[in-house]
């Protein structure tokens, strides 16, 4: 099975119903994206195909046309994402498990919306969970990679 | 019973742990060091200086931060003890775990257990602290918890630091025919000032490390700090946005299998038998092993991926026995009810209380009884390990929060000695107390013994980790007070009902080890707060449930701060006080705690009522050696209960990265606020009801209220941050809810009575 991850094409051995979290992780060694819950209700695994925010926890392999982007593909060498950046710059993360969900959602949602409202901050983070209470300084990171125009 | 009842008491446990530590062992090898962990493992050209620095000949600098990060930003903060000392810079120096070692005990993490108040400076105090530290340093127990890193690093890490400066600084003076004393070091570097000479910490390394350091360096005065307390950048940050594969559940090694675990969901029952035909007859399945062990009794499904280990474990028939613990709550909390009859063990008896209450006229009592669930941690990683037992050695790879417990256990799982395994301690994807556990570890060495020497890497389920916690015991509350003429209370008496996390604990890691000694975390939160009230009693009683209970972020805090802060409101309205007046008023004795109270009042502006349809309610906890308080603001929507503003405010004594410590103060106030509003373990059927975060959620980005946060420093000792946010803020948040809905609640989570937004 091919598939274009992180702008790179990917040859997997995989049934077409295992769910692209565990082709990503275990199969193709990418292990950006997290497993938390495996019923999309945490968001720790949250990829973009085409652009769009998915739970690849529970997305078929086989069932993904377009390409994919990881946590991983968002660098350019060592010039972070603007999204990435202000998460550094907030100092977002504690122990960082979601926040590779997290950072995925706000790339999707800044692409939607450039500068998002609080409510729509809210609306669109909400399938992320944080055990550690990152939230505050979500909404900020987000707020100043809105700033910095990582919508653009 | 009498002050002197208490001491005597008291004293009989302070006996108890001086024999087991000092005495017995002898001052003399308390006073000698472990051997450093580090020599053996040393690169060529790198020198050990001490247990926590390394020095290469190419100028790598290398630090040891022997506590697990879990979030709380400790690999920042211990590293910048040594750094500041050292005189390197921080962004420039290699941070590892570094090995398994008891010369990396946690001895302030044992001294918070003593029996006493944090702020008891008696000489029993004391003494029971020098004692437990004794029996801490042989008992060598690696551990991250108890709010403690910091505290116990602050001098030793700072020394180690000092001590390899001063021996860099000597070398130095050999090579350039100079007094040490007259050199200055920076940035790696020792500078002659009198000639601009200087060598870098690379080129004297080998020869500084010879040399023998000073027992006791001196440390920098505060004002010289150039690290400490500044707002540091995180050292784990960019590898945090990036994805790099820090974590437990992505280690990755040559040749590794996955594997999954599904245990007795009958907490600790065995398993009579499994039928694992069909599963072992799916693709990608490798095979089925069974798994027994104390800790639990299941079976491993290893396979080629973690996806079809789960898939293969879905299709295990496994025959489990019943537990021995009561099948559902009606039964649990029947036990512990009945607990609260009998007489348990007493750290505060102030008084006569027994007498205060024998001839109180109804109208000045308050009485009340209180409740507070199982929960579980609910880590955003779920529990795994990773190992490999190959040619005699046992390696393991684990987020854990107990090294040299990992290394142990693990070792003995698999018929092994100690020195025979090799623990890697990664990065957690959250603690709060679970990986103060071994299971996850065990059974990786477990399923490694039956894999022929490759590699395999066991990742439980959300649902496995869900419904084999060692959970935050549930508690009961049977609280009583008489109030003075004067609205105040005259006369408190608490009994606390829970199971004790020491009586299921300990077994799991020395089986056969008697317990000694009251479980105080029990009473945590009630015995040890700062409120003068002439007669005052806590009683704690044990419950003897056979039922996995373990640590849980702020442990009897989280339930007791409730208890303890929620019961005081109400005896505030029954006297006619304000909260805060009546807290101030109790607490003048204890400076540090009506300053947290007055700084609360002024950010929240407590005086200014919060207008129709809005409430506010405050708490307060001496915790961890901190003193913690919060204010919290609820107000009514229309799809519910909002949880609005929180104020939180602090006295850490020194805090040593301001911003971290705000950081630490919201995730626990979050964390608190998750469980208070809606979380819950229930059992039926001998199982947890609860299996994933669609039934056992927390807090969201949209429920998130607004915070403010002060850190003040005026305590004269330095306290712990990690675990002080949770208990004020579930309590403020009860006093508030009950505010607004006009309805005293006391029974927790409070979504059995309102419905948040």
């Amino acid at each position: 099975m091919r598939l274009t991850v992180d702008g790179r094409p990917i040859e997997i051995d995989a049934e077409p119903d295992m769910p692209l979290l565990w082709a990503l992780r275990d199969l193709a060694g990418i292990t950006g994206p997290k497993f938390g819950c495996g019923i999309a209700a945490c968001g720790a695994c949250t990829v973009l195909v085409d652009g769009q925010p998915v739970r690849a926890c529970v997305m078929p392999v086989g069932a993904v046309e377009g390409a994919v982007t990881t946590i991983e593909g968002l660098a350019e060498g060592d010039a972070l994402h603007p999204v990435q950046q202000a998460w550094l710059d907030e100092q977002v993360a504690q122990c960082g498990y979601c926040q590779a969900g997290q950072i995925m959602s706000a790339v999707a949602l800044l692409a939607e919306i450039a500068d998002p409202s609080d409510e729509e901050i809210d609306a669109a983070m909400g399938g992320n969970l944080c055990r550690c209470g990152t939230y505050p300084r979500i909404r900020a990171a987000i707020r100043r990679a809105a700033r910095d125009g990582a919508g653009a | 019973m009498s002050r002197a009842g208490t001491i005597t008491r008291r004293t009989l446990l302070v006996a108890a742990v001086a024999v087991a530590g000092g005495v017995a062992f002898g001052y003399y090898a308390y006073r000698k060091p472990y051997p450093n962990p580090l020599e053996a493992g040393l690169e060529a050209g790198e020198a050990a200086f001490n247990p926590y620095v390394t020095i290469g000949s190419d100028d790598t600098v290398t630090i040891i931060v022997p506590r697990a990060e879990m979030g709380q930003g400790v690999e920042t903060t211990l590293a910048a003890l040594v750094a500041e000392e050292l005189d390197v810079a921080l962004e420039r120096v290699r941070i590892e775990h570094g090995p398994a070692s008891p010369a990396y005990a946690n001895i302030a993490m044992l001294k918070e257990g003593v029996p006493f108040p944090q702020f008891d400076e008696s000489w029993l105090a004391e003494l029971a602290r020098d004692g437990i530290a004794v029996f801490g340093k042989f008992l060598g127990l690696q551990a991250t918890g108890g709010s403690s890193s910091t505290v116990d690093a602050f001098v030793k890490m700072r020394r180690a630091g000092a001590a390899a400066r001063e021996t860099l600084k000597a070398a130095a003076g050999k090579t350039l025919n100079v007094a040490a004393s007259s050199l200055q070091t920076a940035d790696g570097r020792v500078t002659d000032p009198a000639t601009g000479r200087s060598v870098s910490y690379g080129e004297v390394a080998q020869a500084a490390a010879r040399l023998d350091p000073p027992a006791e360096p001196a440390l920098k005065p505060r004002e010289a700090w150039r690290l400490l307390g500044t707002a540091l950048p995180r050292t784990d940050m960019r590898a945090k946005v990036t994805g790099a594969p820090i974590y437990g559940v992505d280690v990755a090694l040559p040749d590794m299998l996955h594997a999954t675990v599904r245990m007795n969901p009958h907490l600790g029952a065995p398993m009579r038998g499994m039928d694992a035909q069909a599963a072992e007859a799916m693709p990608g399945v490798v095979k089925v092993v069974p798994i027994a062990h104390r800790l639990g009794h299941g079976f491993a499904v290893v396979a080629r991926s973690t996806w079809h280990a789960f898939r293969g474990a879905d299709a295990v028939e496994a025959d489990w026995a019943p537990a021995t613990y009561p099948a559902d709550d009606d039964g649990l909390w029947a036990a512990i009810e009945a607990a609260a009859d009998e007489s348990g063990f007493s750290l505060r008896d102030d008084g006569d209380v027994d007498v205060a209450f024998a001839d109180a006229p109804r109208e000045r009592l308050v009485e009340a009884e209180y409740r507070a669930p199982w929960l579980a941690h609910a880590c955003m990683e779920p529990m795994n390990a990773t190992a490999r037992l190959a040619d005699g050695r046992l390696e393991v790879w684990a987020p854990n929060q107990v090294p040299t417990l990992v290394q142990k256990l693990c070792a003995e799982a698999v018929g092994l000695p100690a020195e025979a395994c090799t623990v890697h301690t990664t990065y957690l994807g959250g603690g709060f107390g679970r990986r103060l556990e071994t299971d996850y570890a065990v059974y990786a060495a477990l399923v490694a013994a039956e894999t022929d020497g490759r590699p395999v890497k066991v990742t439980w389920t959300r649902e496995e980790d869900t419904t084999h916690d060692a959970y935050r015991p549930a508690a009961y509350g049977r609280l009583r007070a008489r109030l003075g003429d004067d609205g105040l209370p005259a006369a408190i008496d608490m009994k606390i009902a829970s199971p004790s996390i020491m009586a299921s604990m300990v077994p799991r890691i020395f089986p056969g080890v008697p317990l000694a000694g009251p479980d105080r975390s029990l009473v945590d939160g009630t015995f040890n707060q700062p409120y003068a009230v002439p007669d005052y009693r806590v009683e704690g009683v044990p419950v003897p449930l056979d039922l996995p209970v373990g640590y849980w972020r702020s442990v009897g805090y989280s339930y007791n701060a409730f208890f303890h802060e929620c019961f005081l409101d109400e005896i505030a309205a029954a006297g006619g006080h304000d909260p805060v007046a009546l807290r101030r008023r109790l607490m003048q004795p204890w400076p540090t705690a009506v300053n947290v109270v007055d700084t609360l009042a002024a950010m929240s502006g407590w005086q200014t009522p919060p207008g129709d349809g809005r409430a506010r309610g405050i708490a307060f906890s001496a915790c961890f050696g901190s003193w913690s308080g919060a204010v919290v603001e609820v107000a009514e929507g229309e799809r519910g209960v909002r949880i609005e503003r929180v104020w939180l405010a602090a006295d850490v004594g020194t805090a040593l990265d301001p911003r971290n410590i705000e950081a630490q103060l919201v995730s626990g106030a979050v964390f608190g606020l998750s469980a208070a509003t809606g979380q819950e373990i229930t059992f039926a059927e001998g199982r947890v009801a609860q299996s994933n975060f669609h039934d056992y959620d927390a807090m969201r980005i949209h429920q998130c209220p607004r915070f403010e946060v002060a850190v003040l420093e005026t305590a004269p000792e330095m306290g712990g941050v990690g675990e002080i946010g949770t208990p004020p803020a579930i309590a403020a948040l009860v006093n508030a809810v009950s505010a607004l809905t006009g309805e005293r609640l006391r029974r927790l989570p409070l979504s059995h009575a309102v419905t948040f937004a």
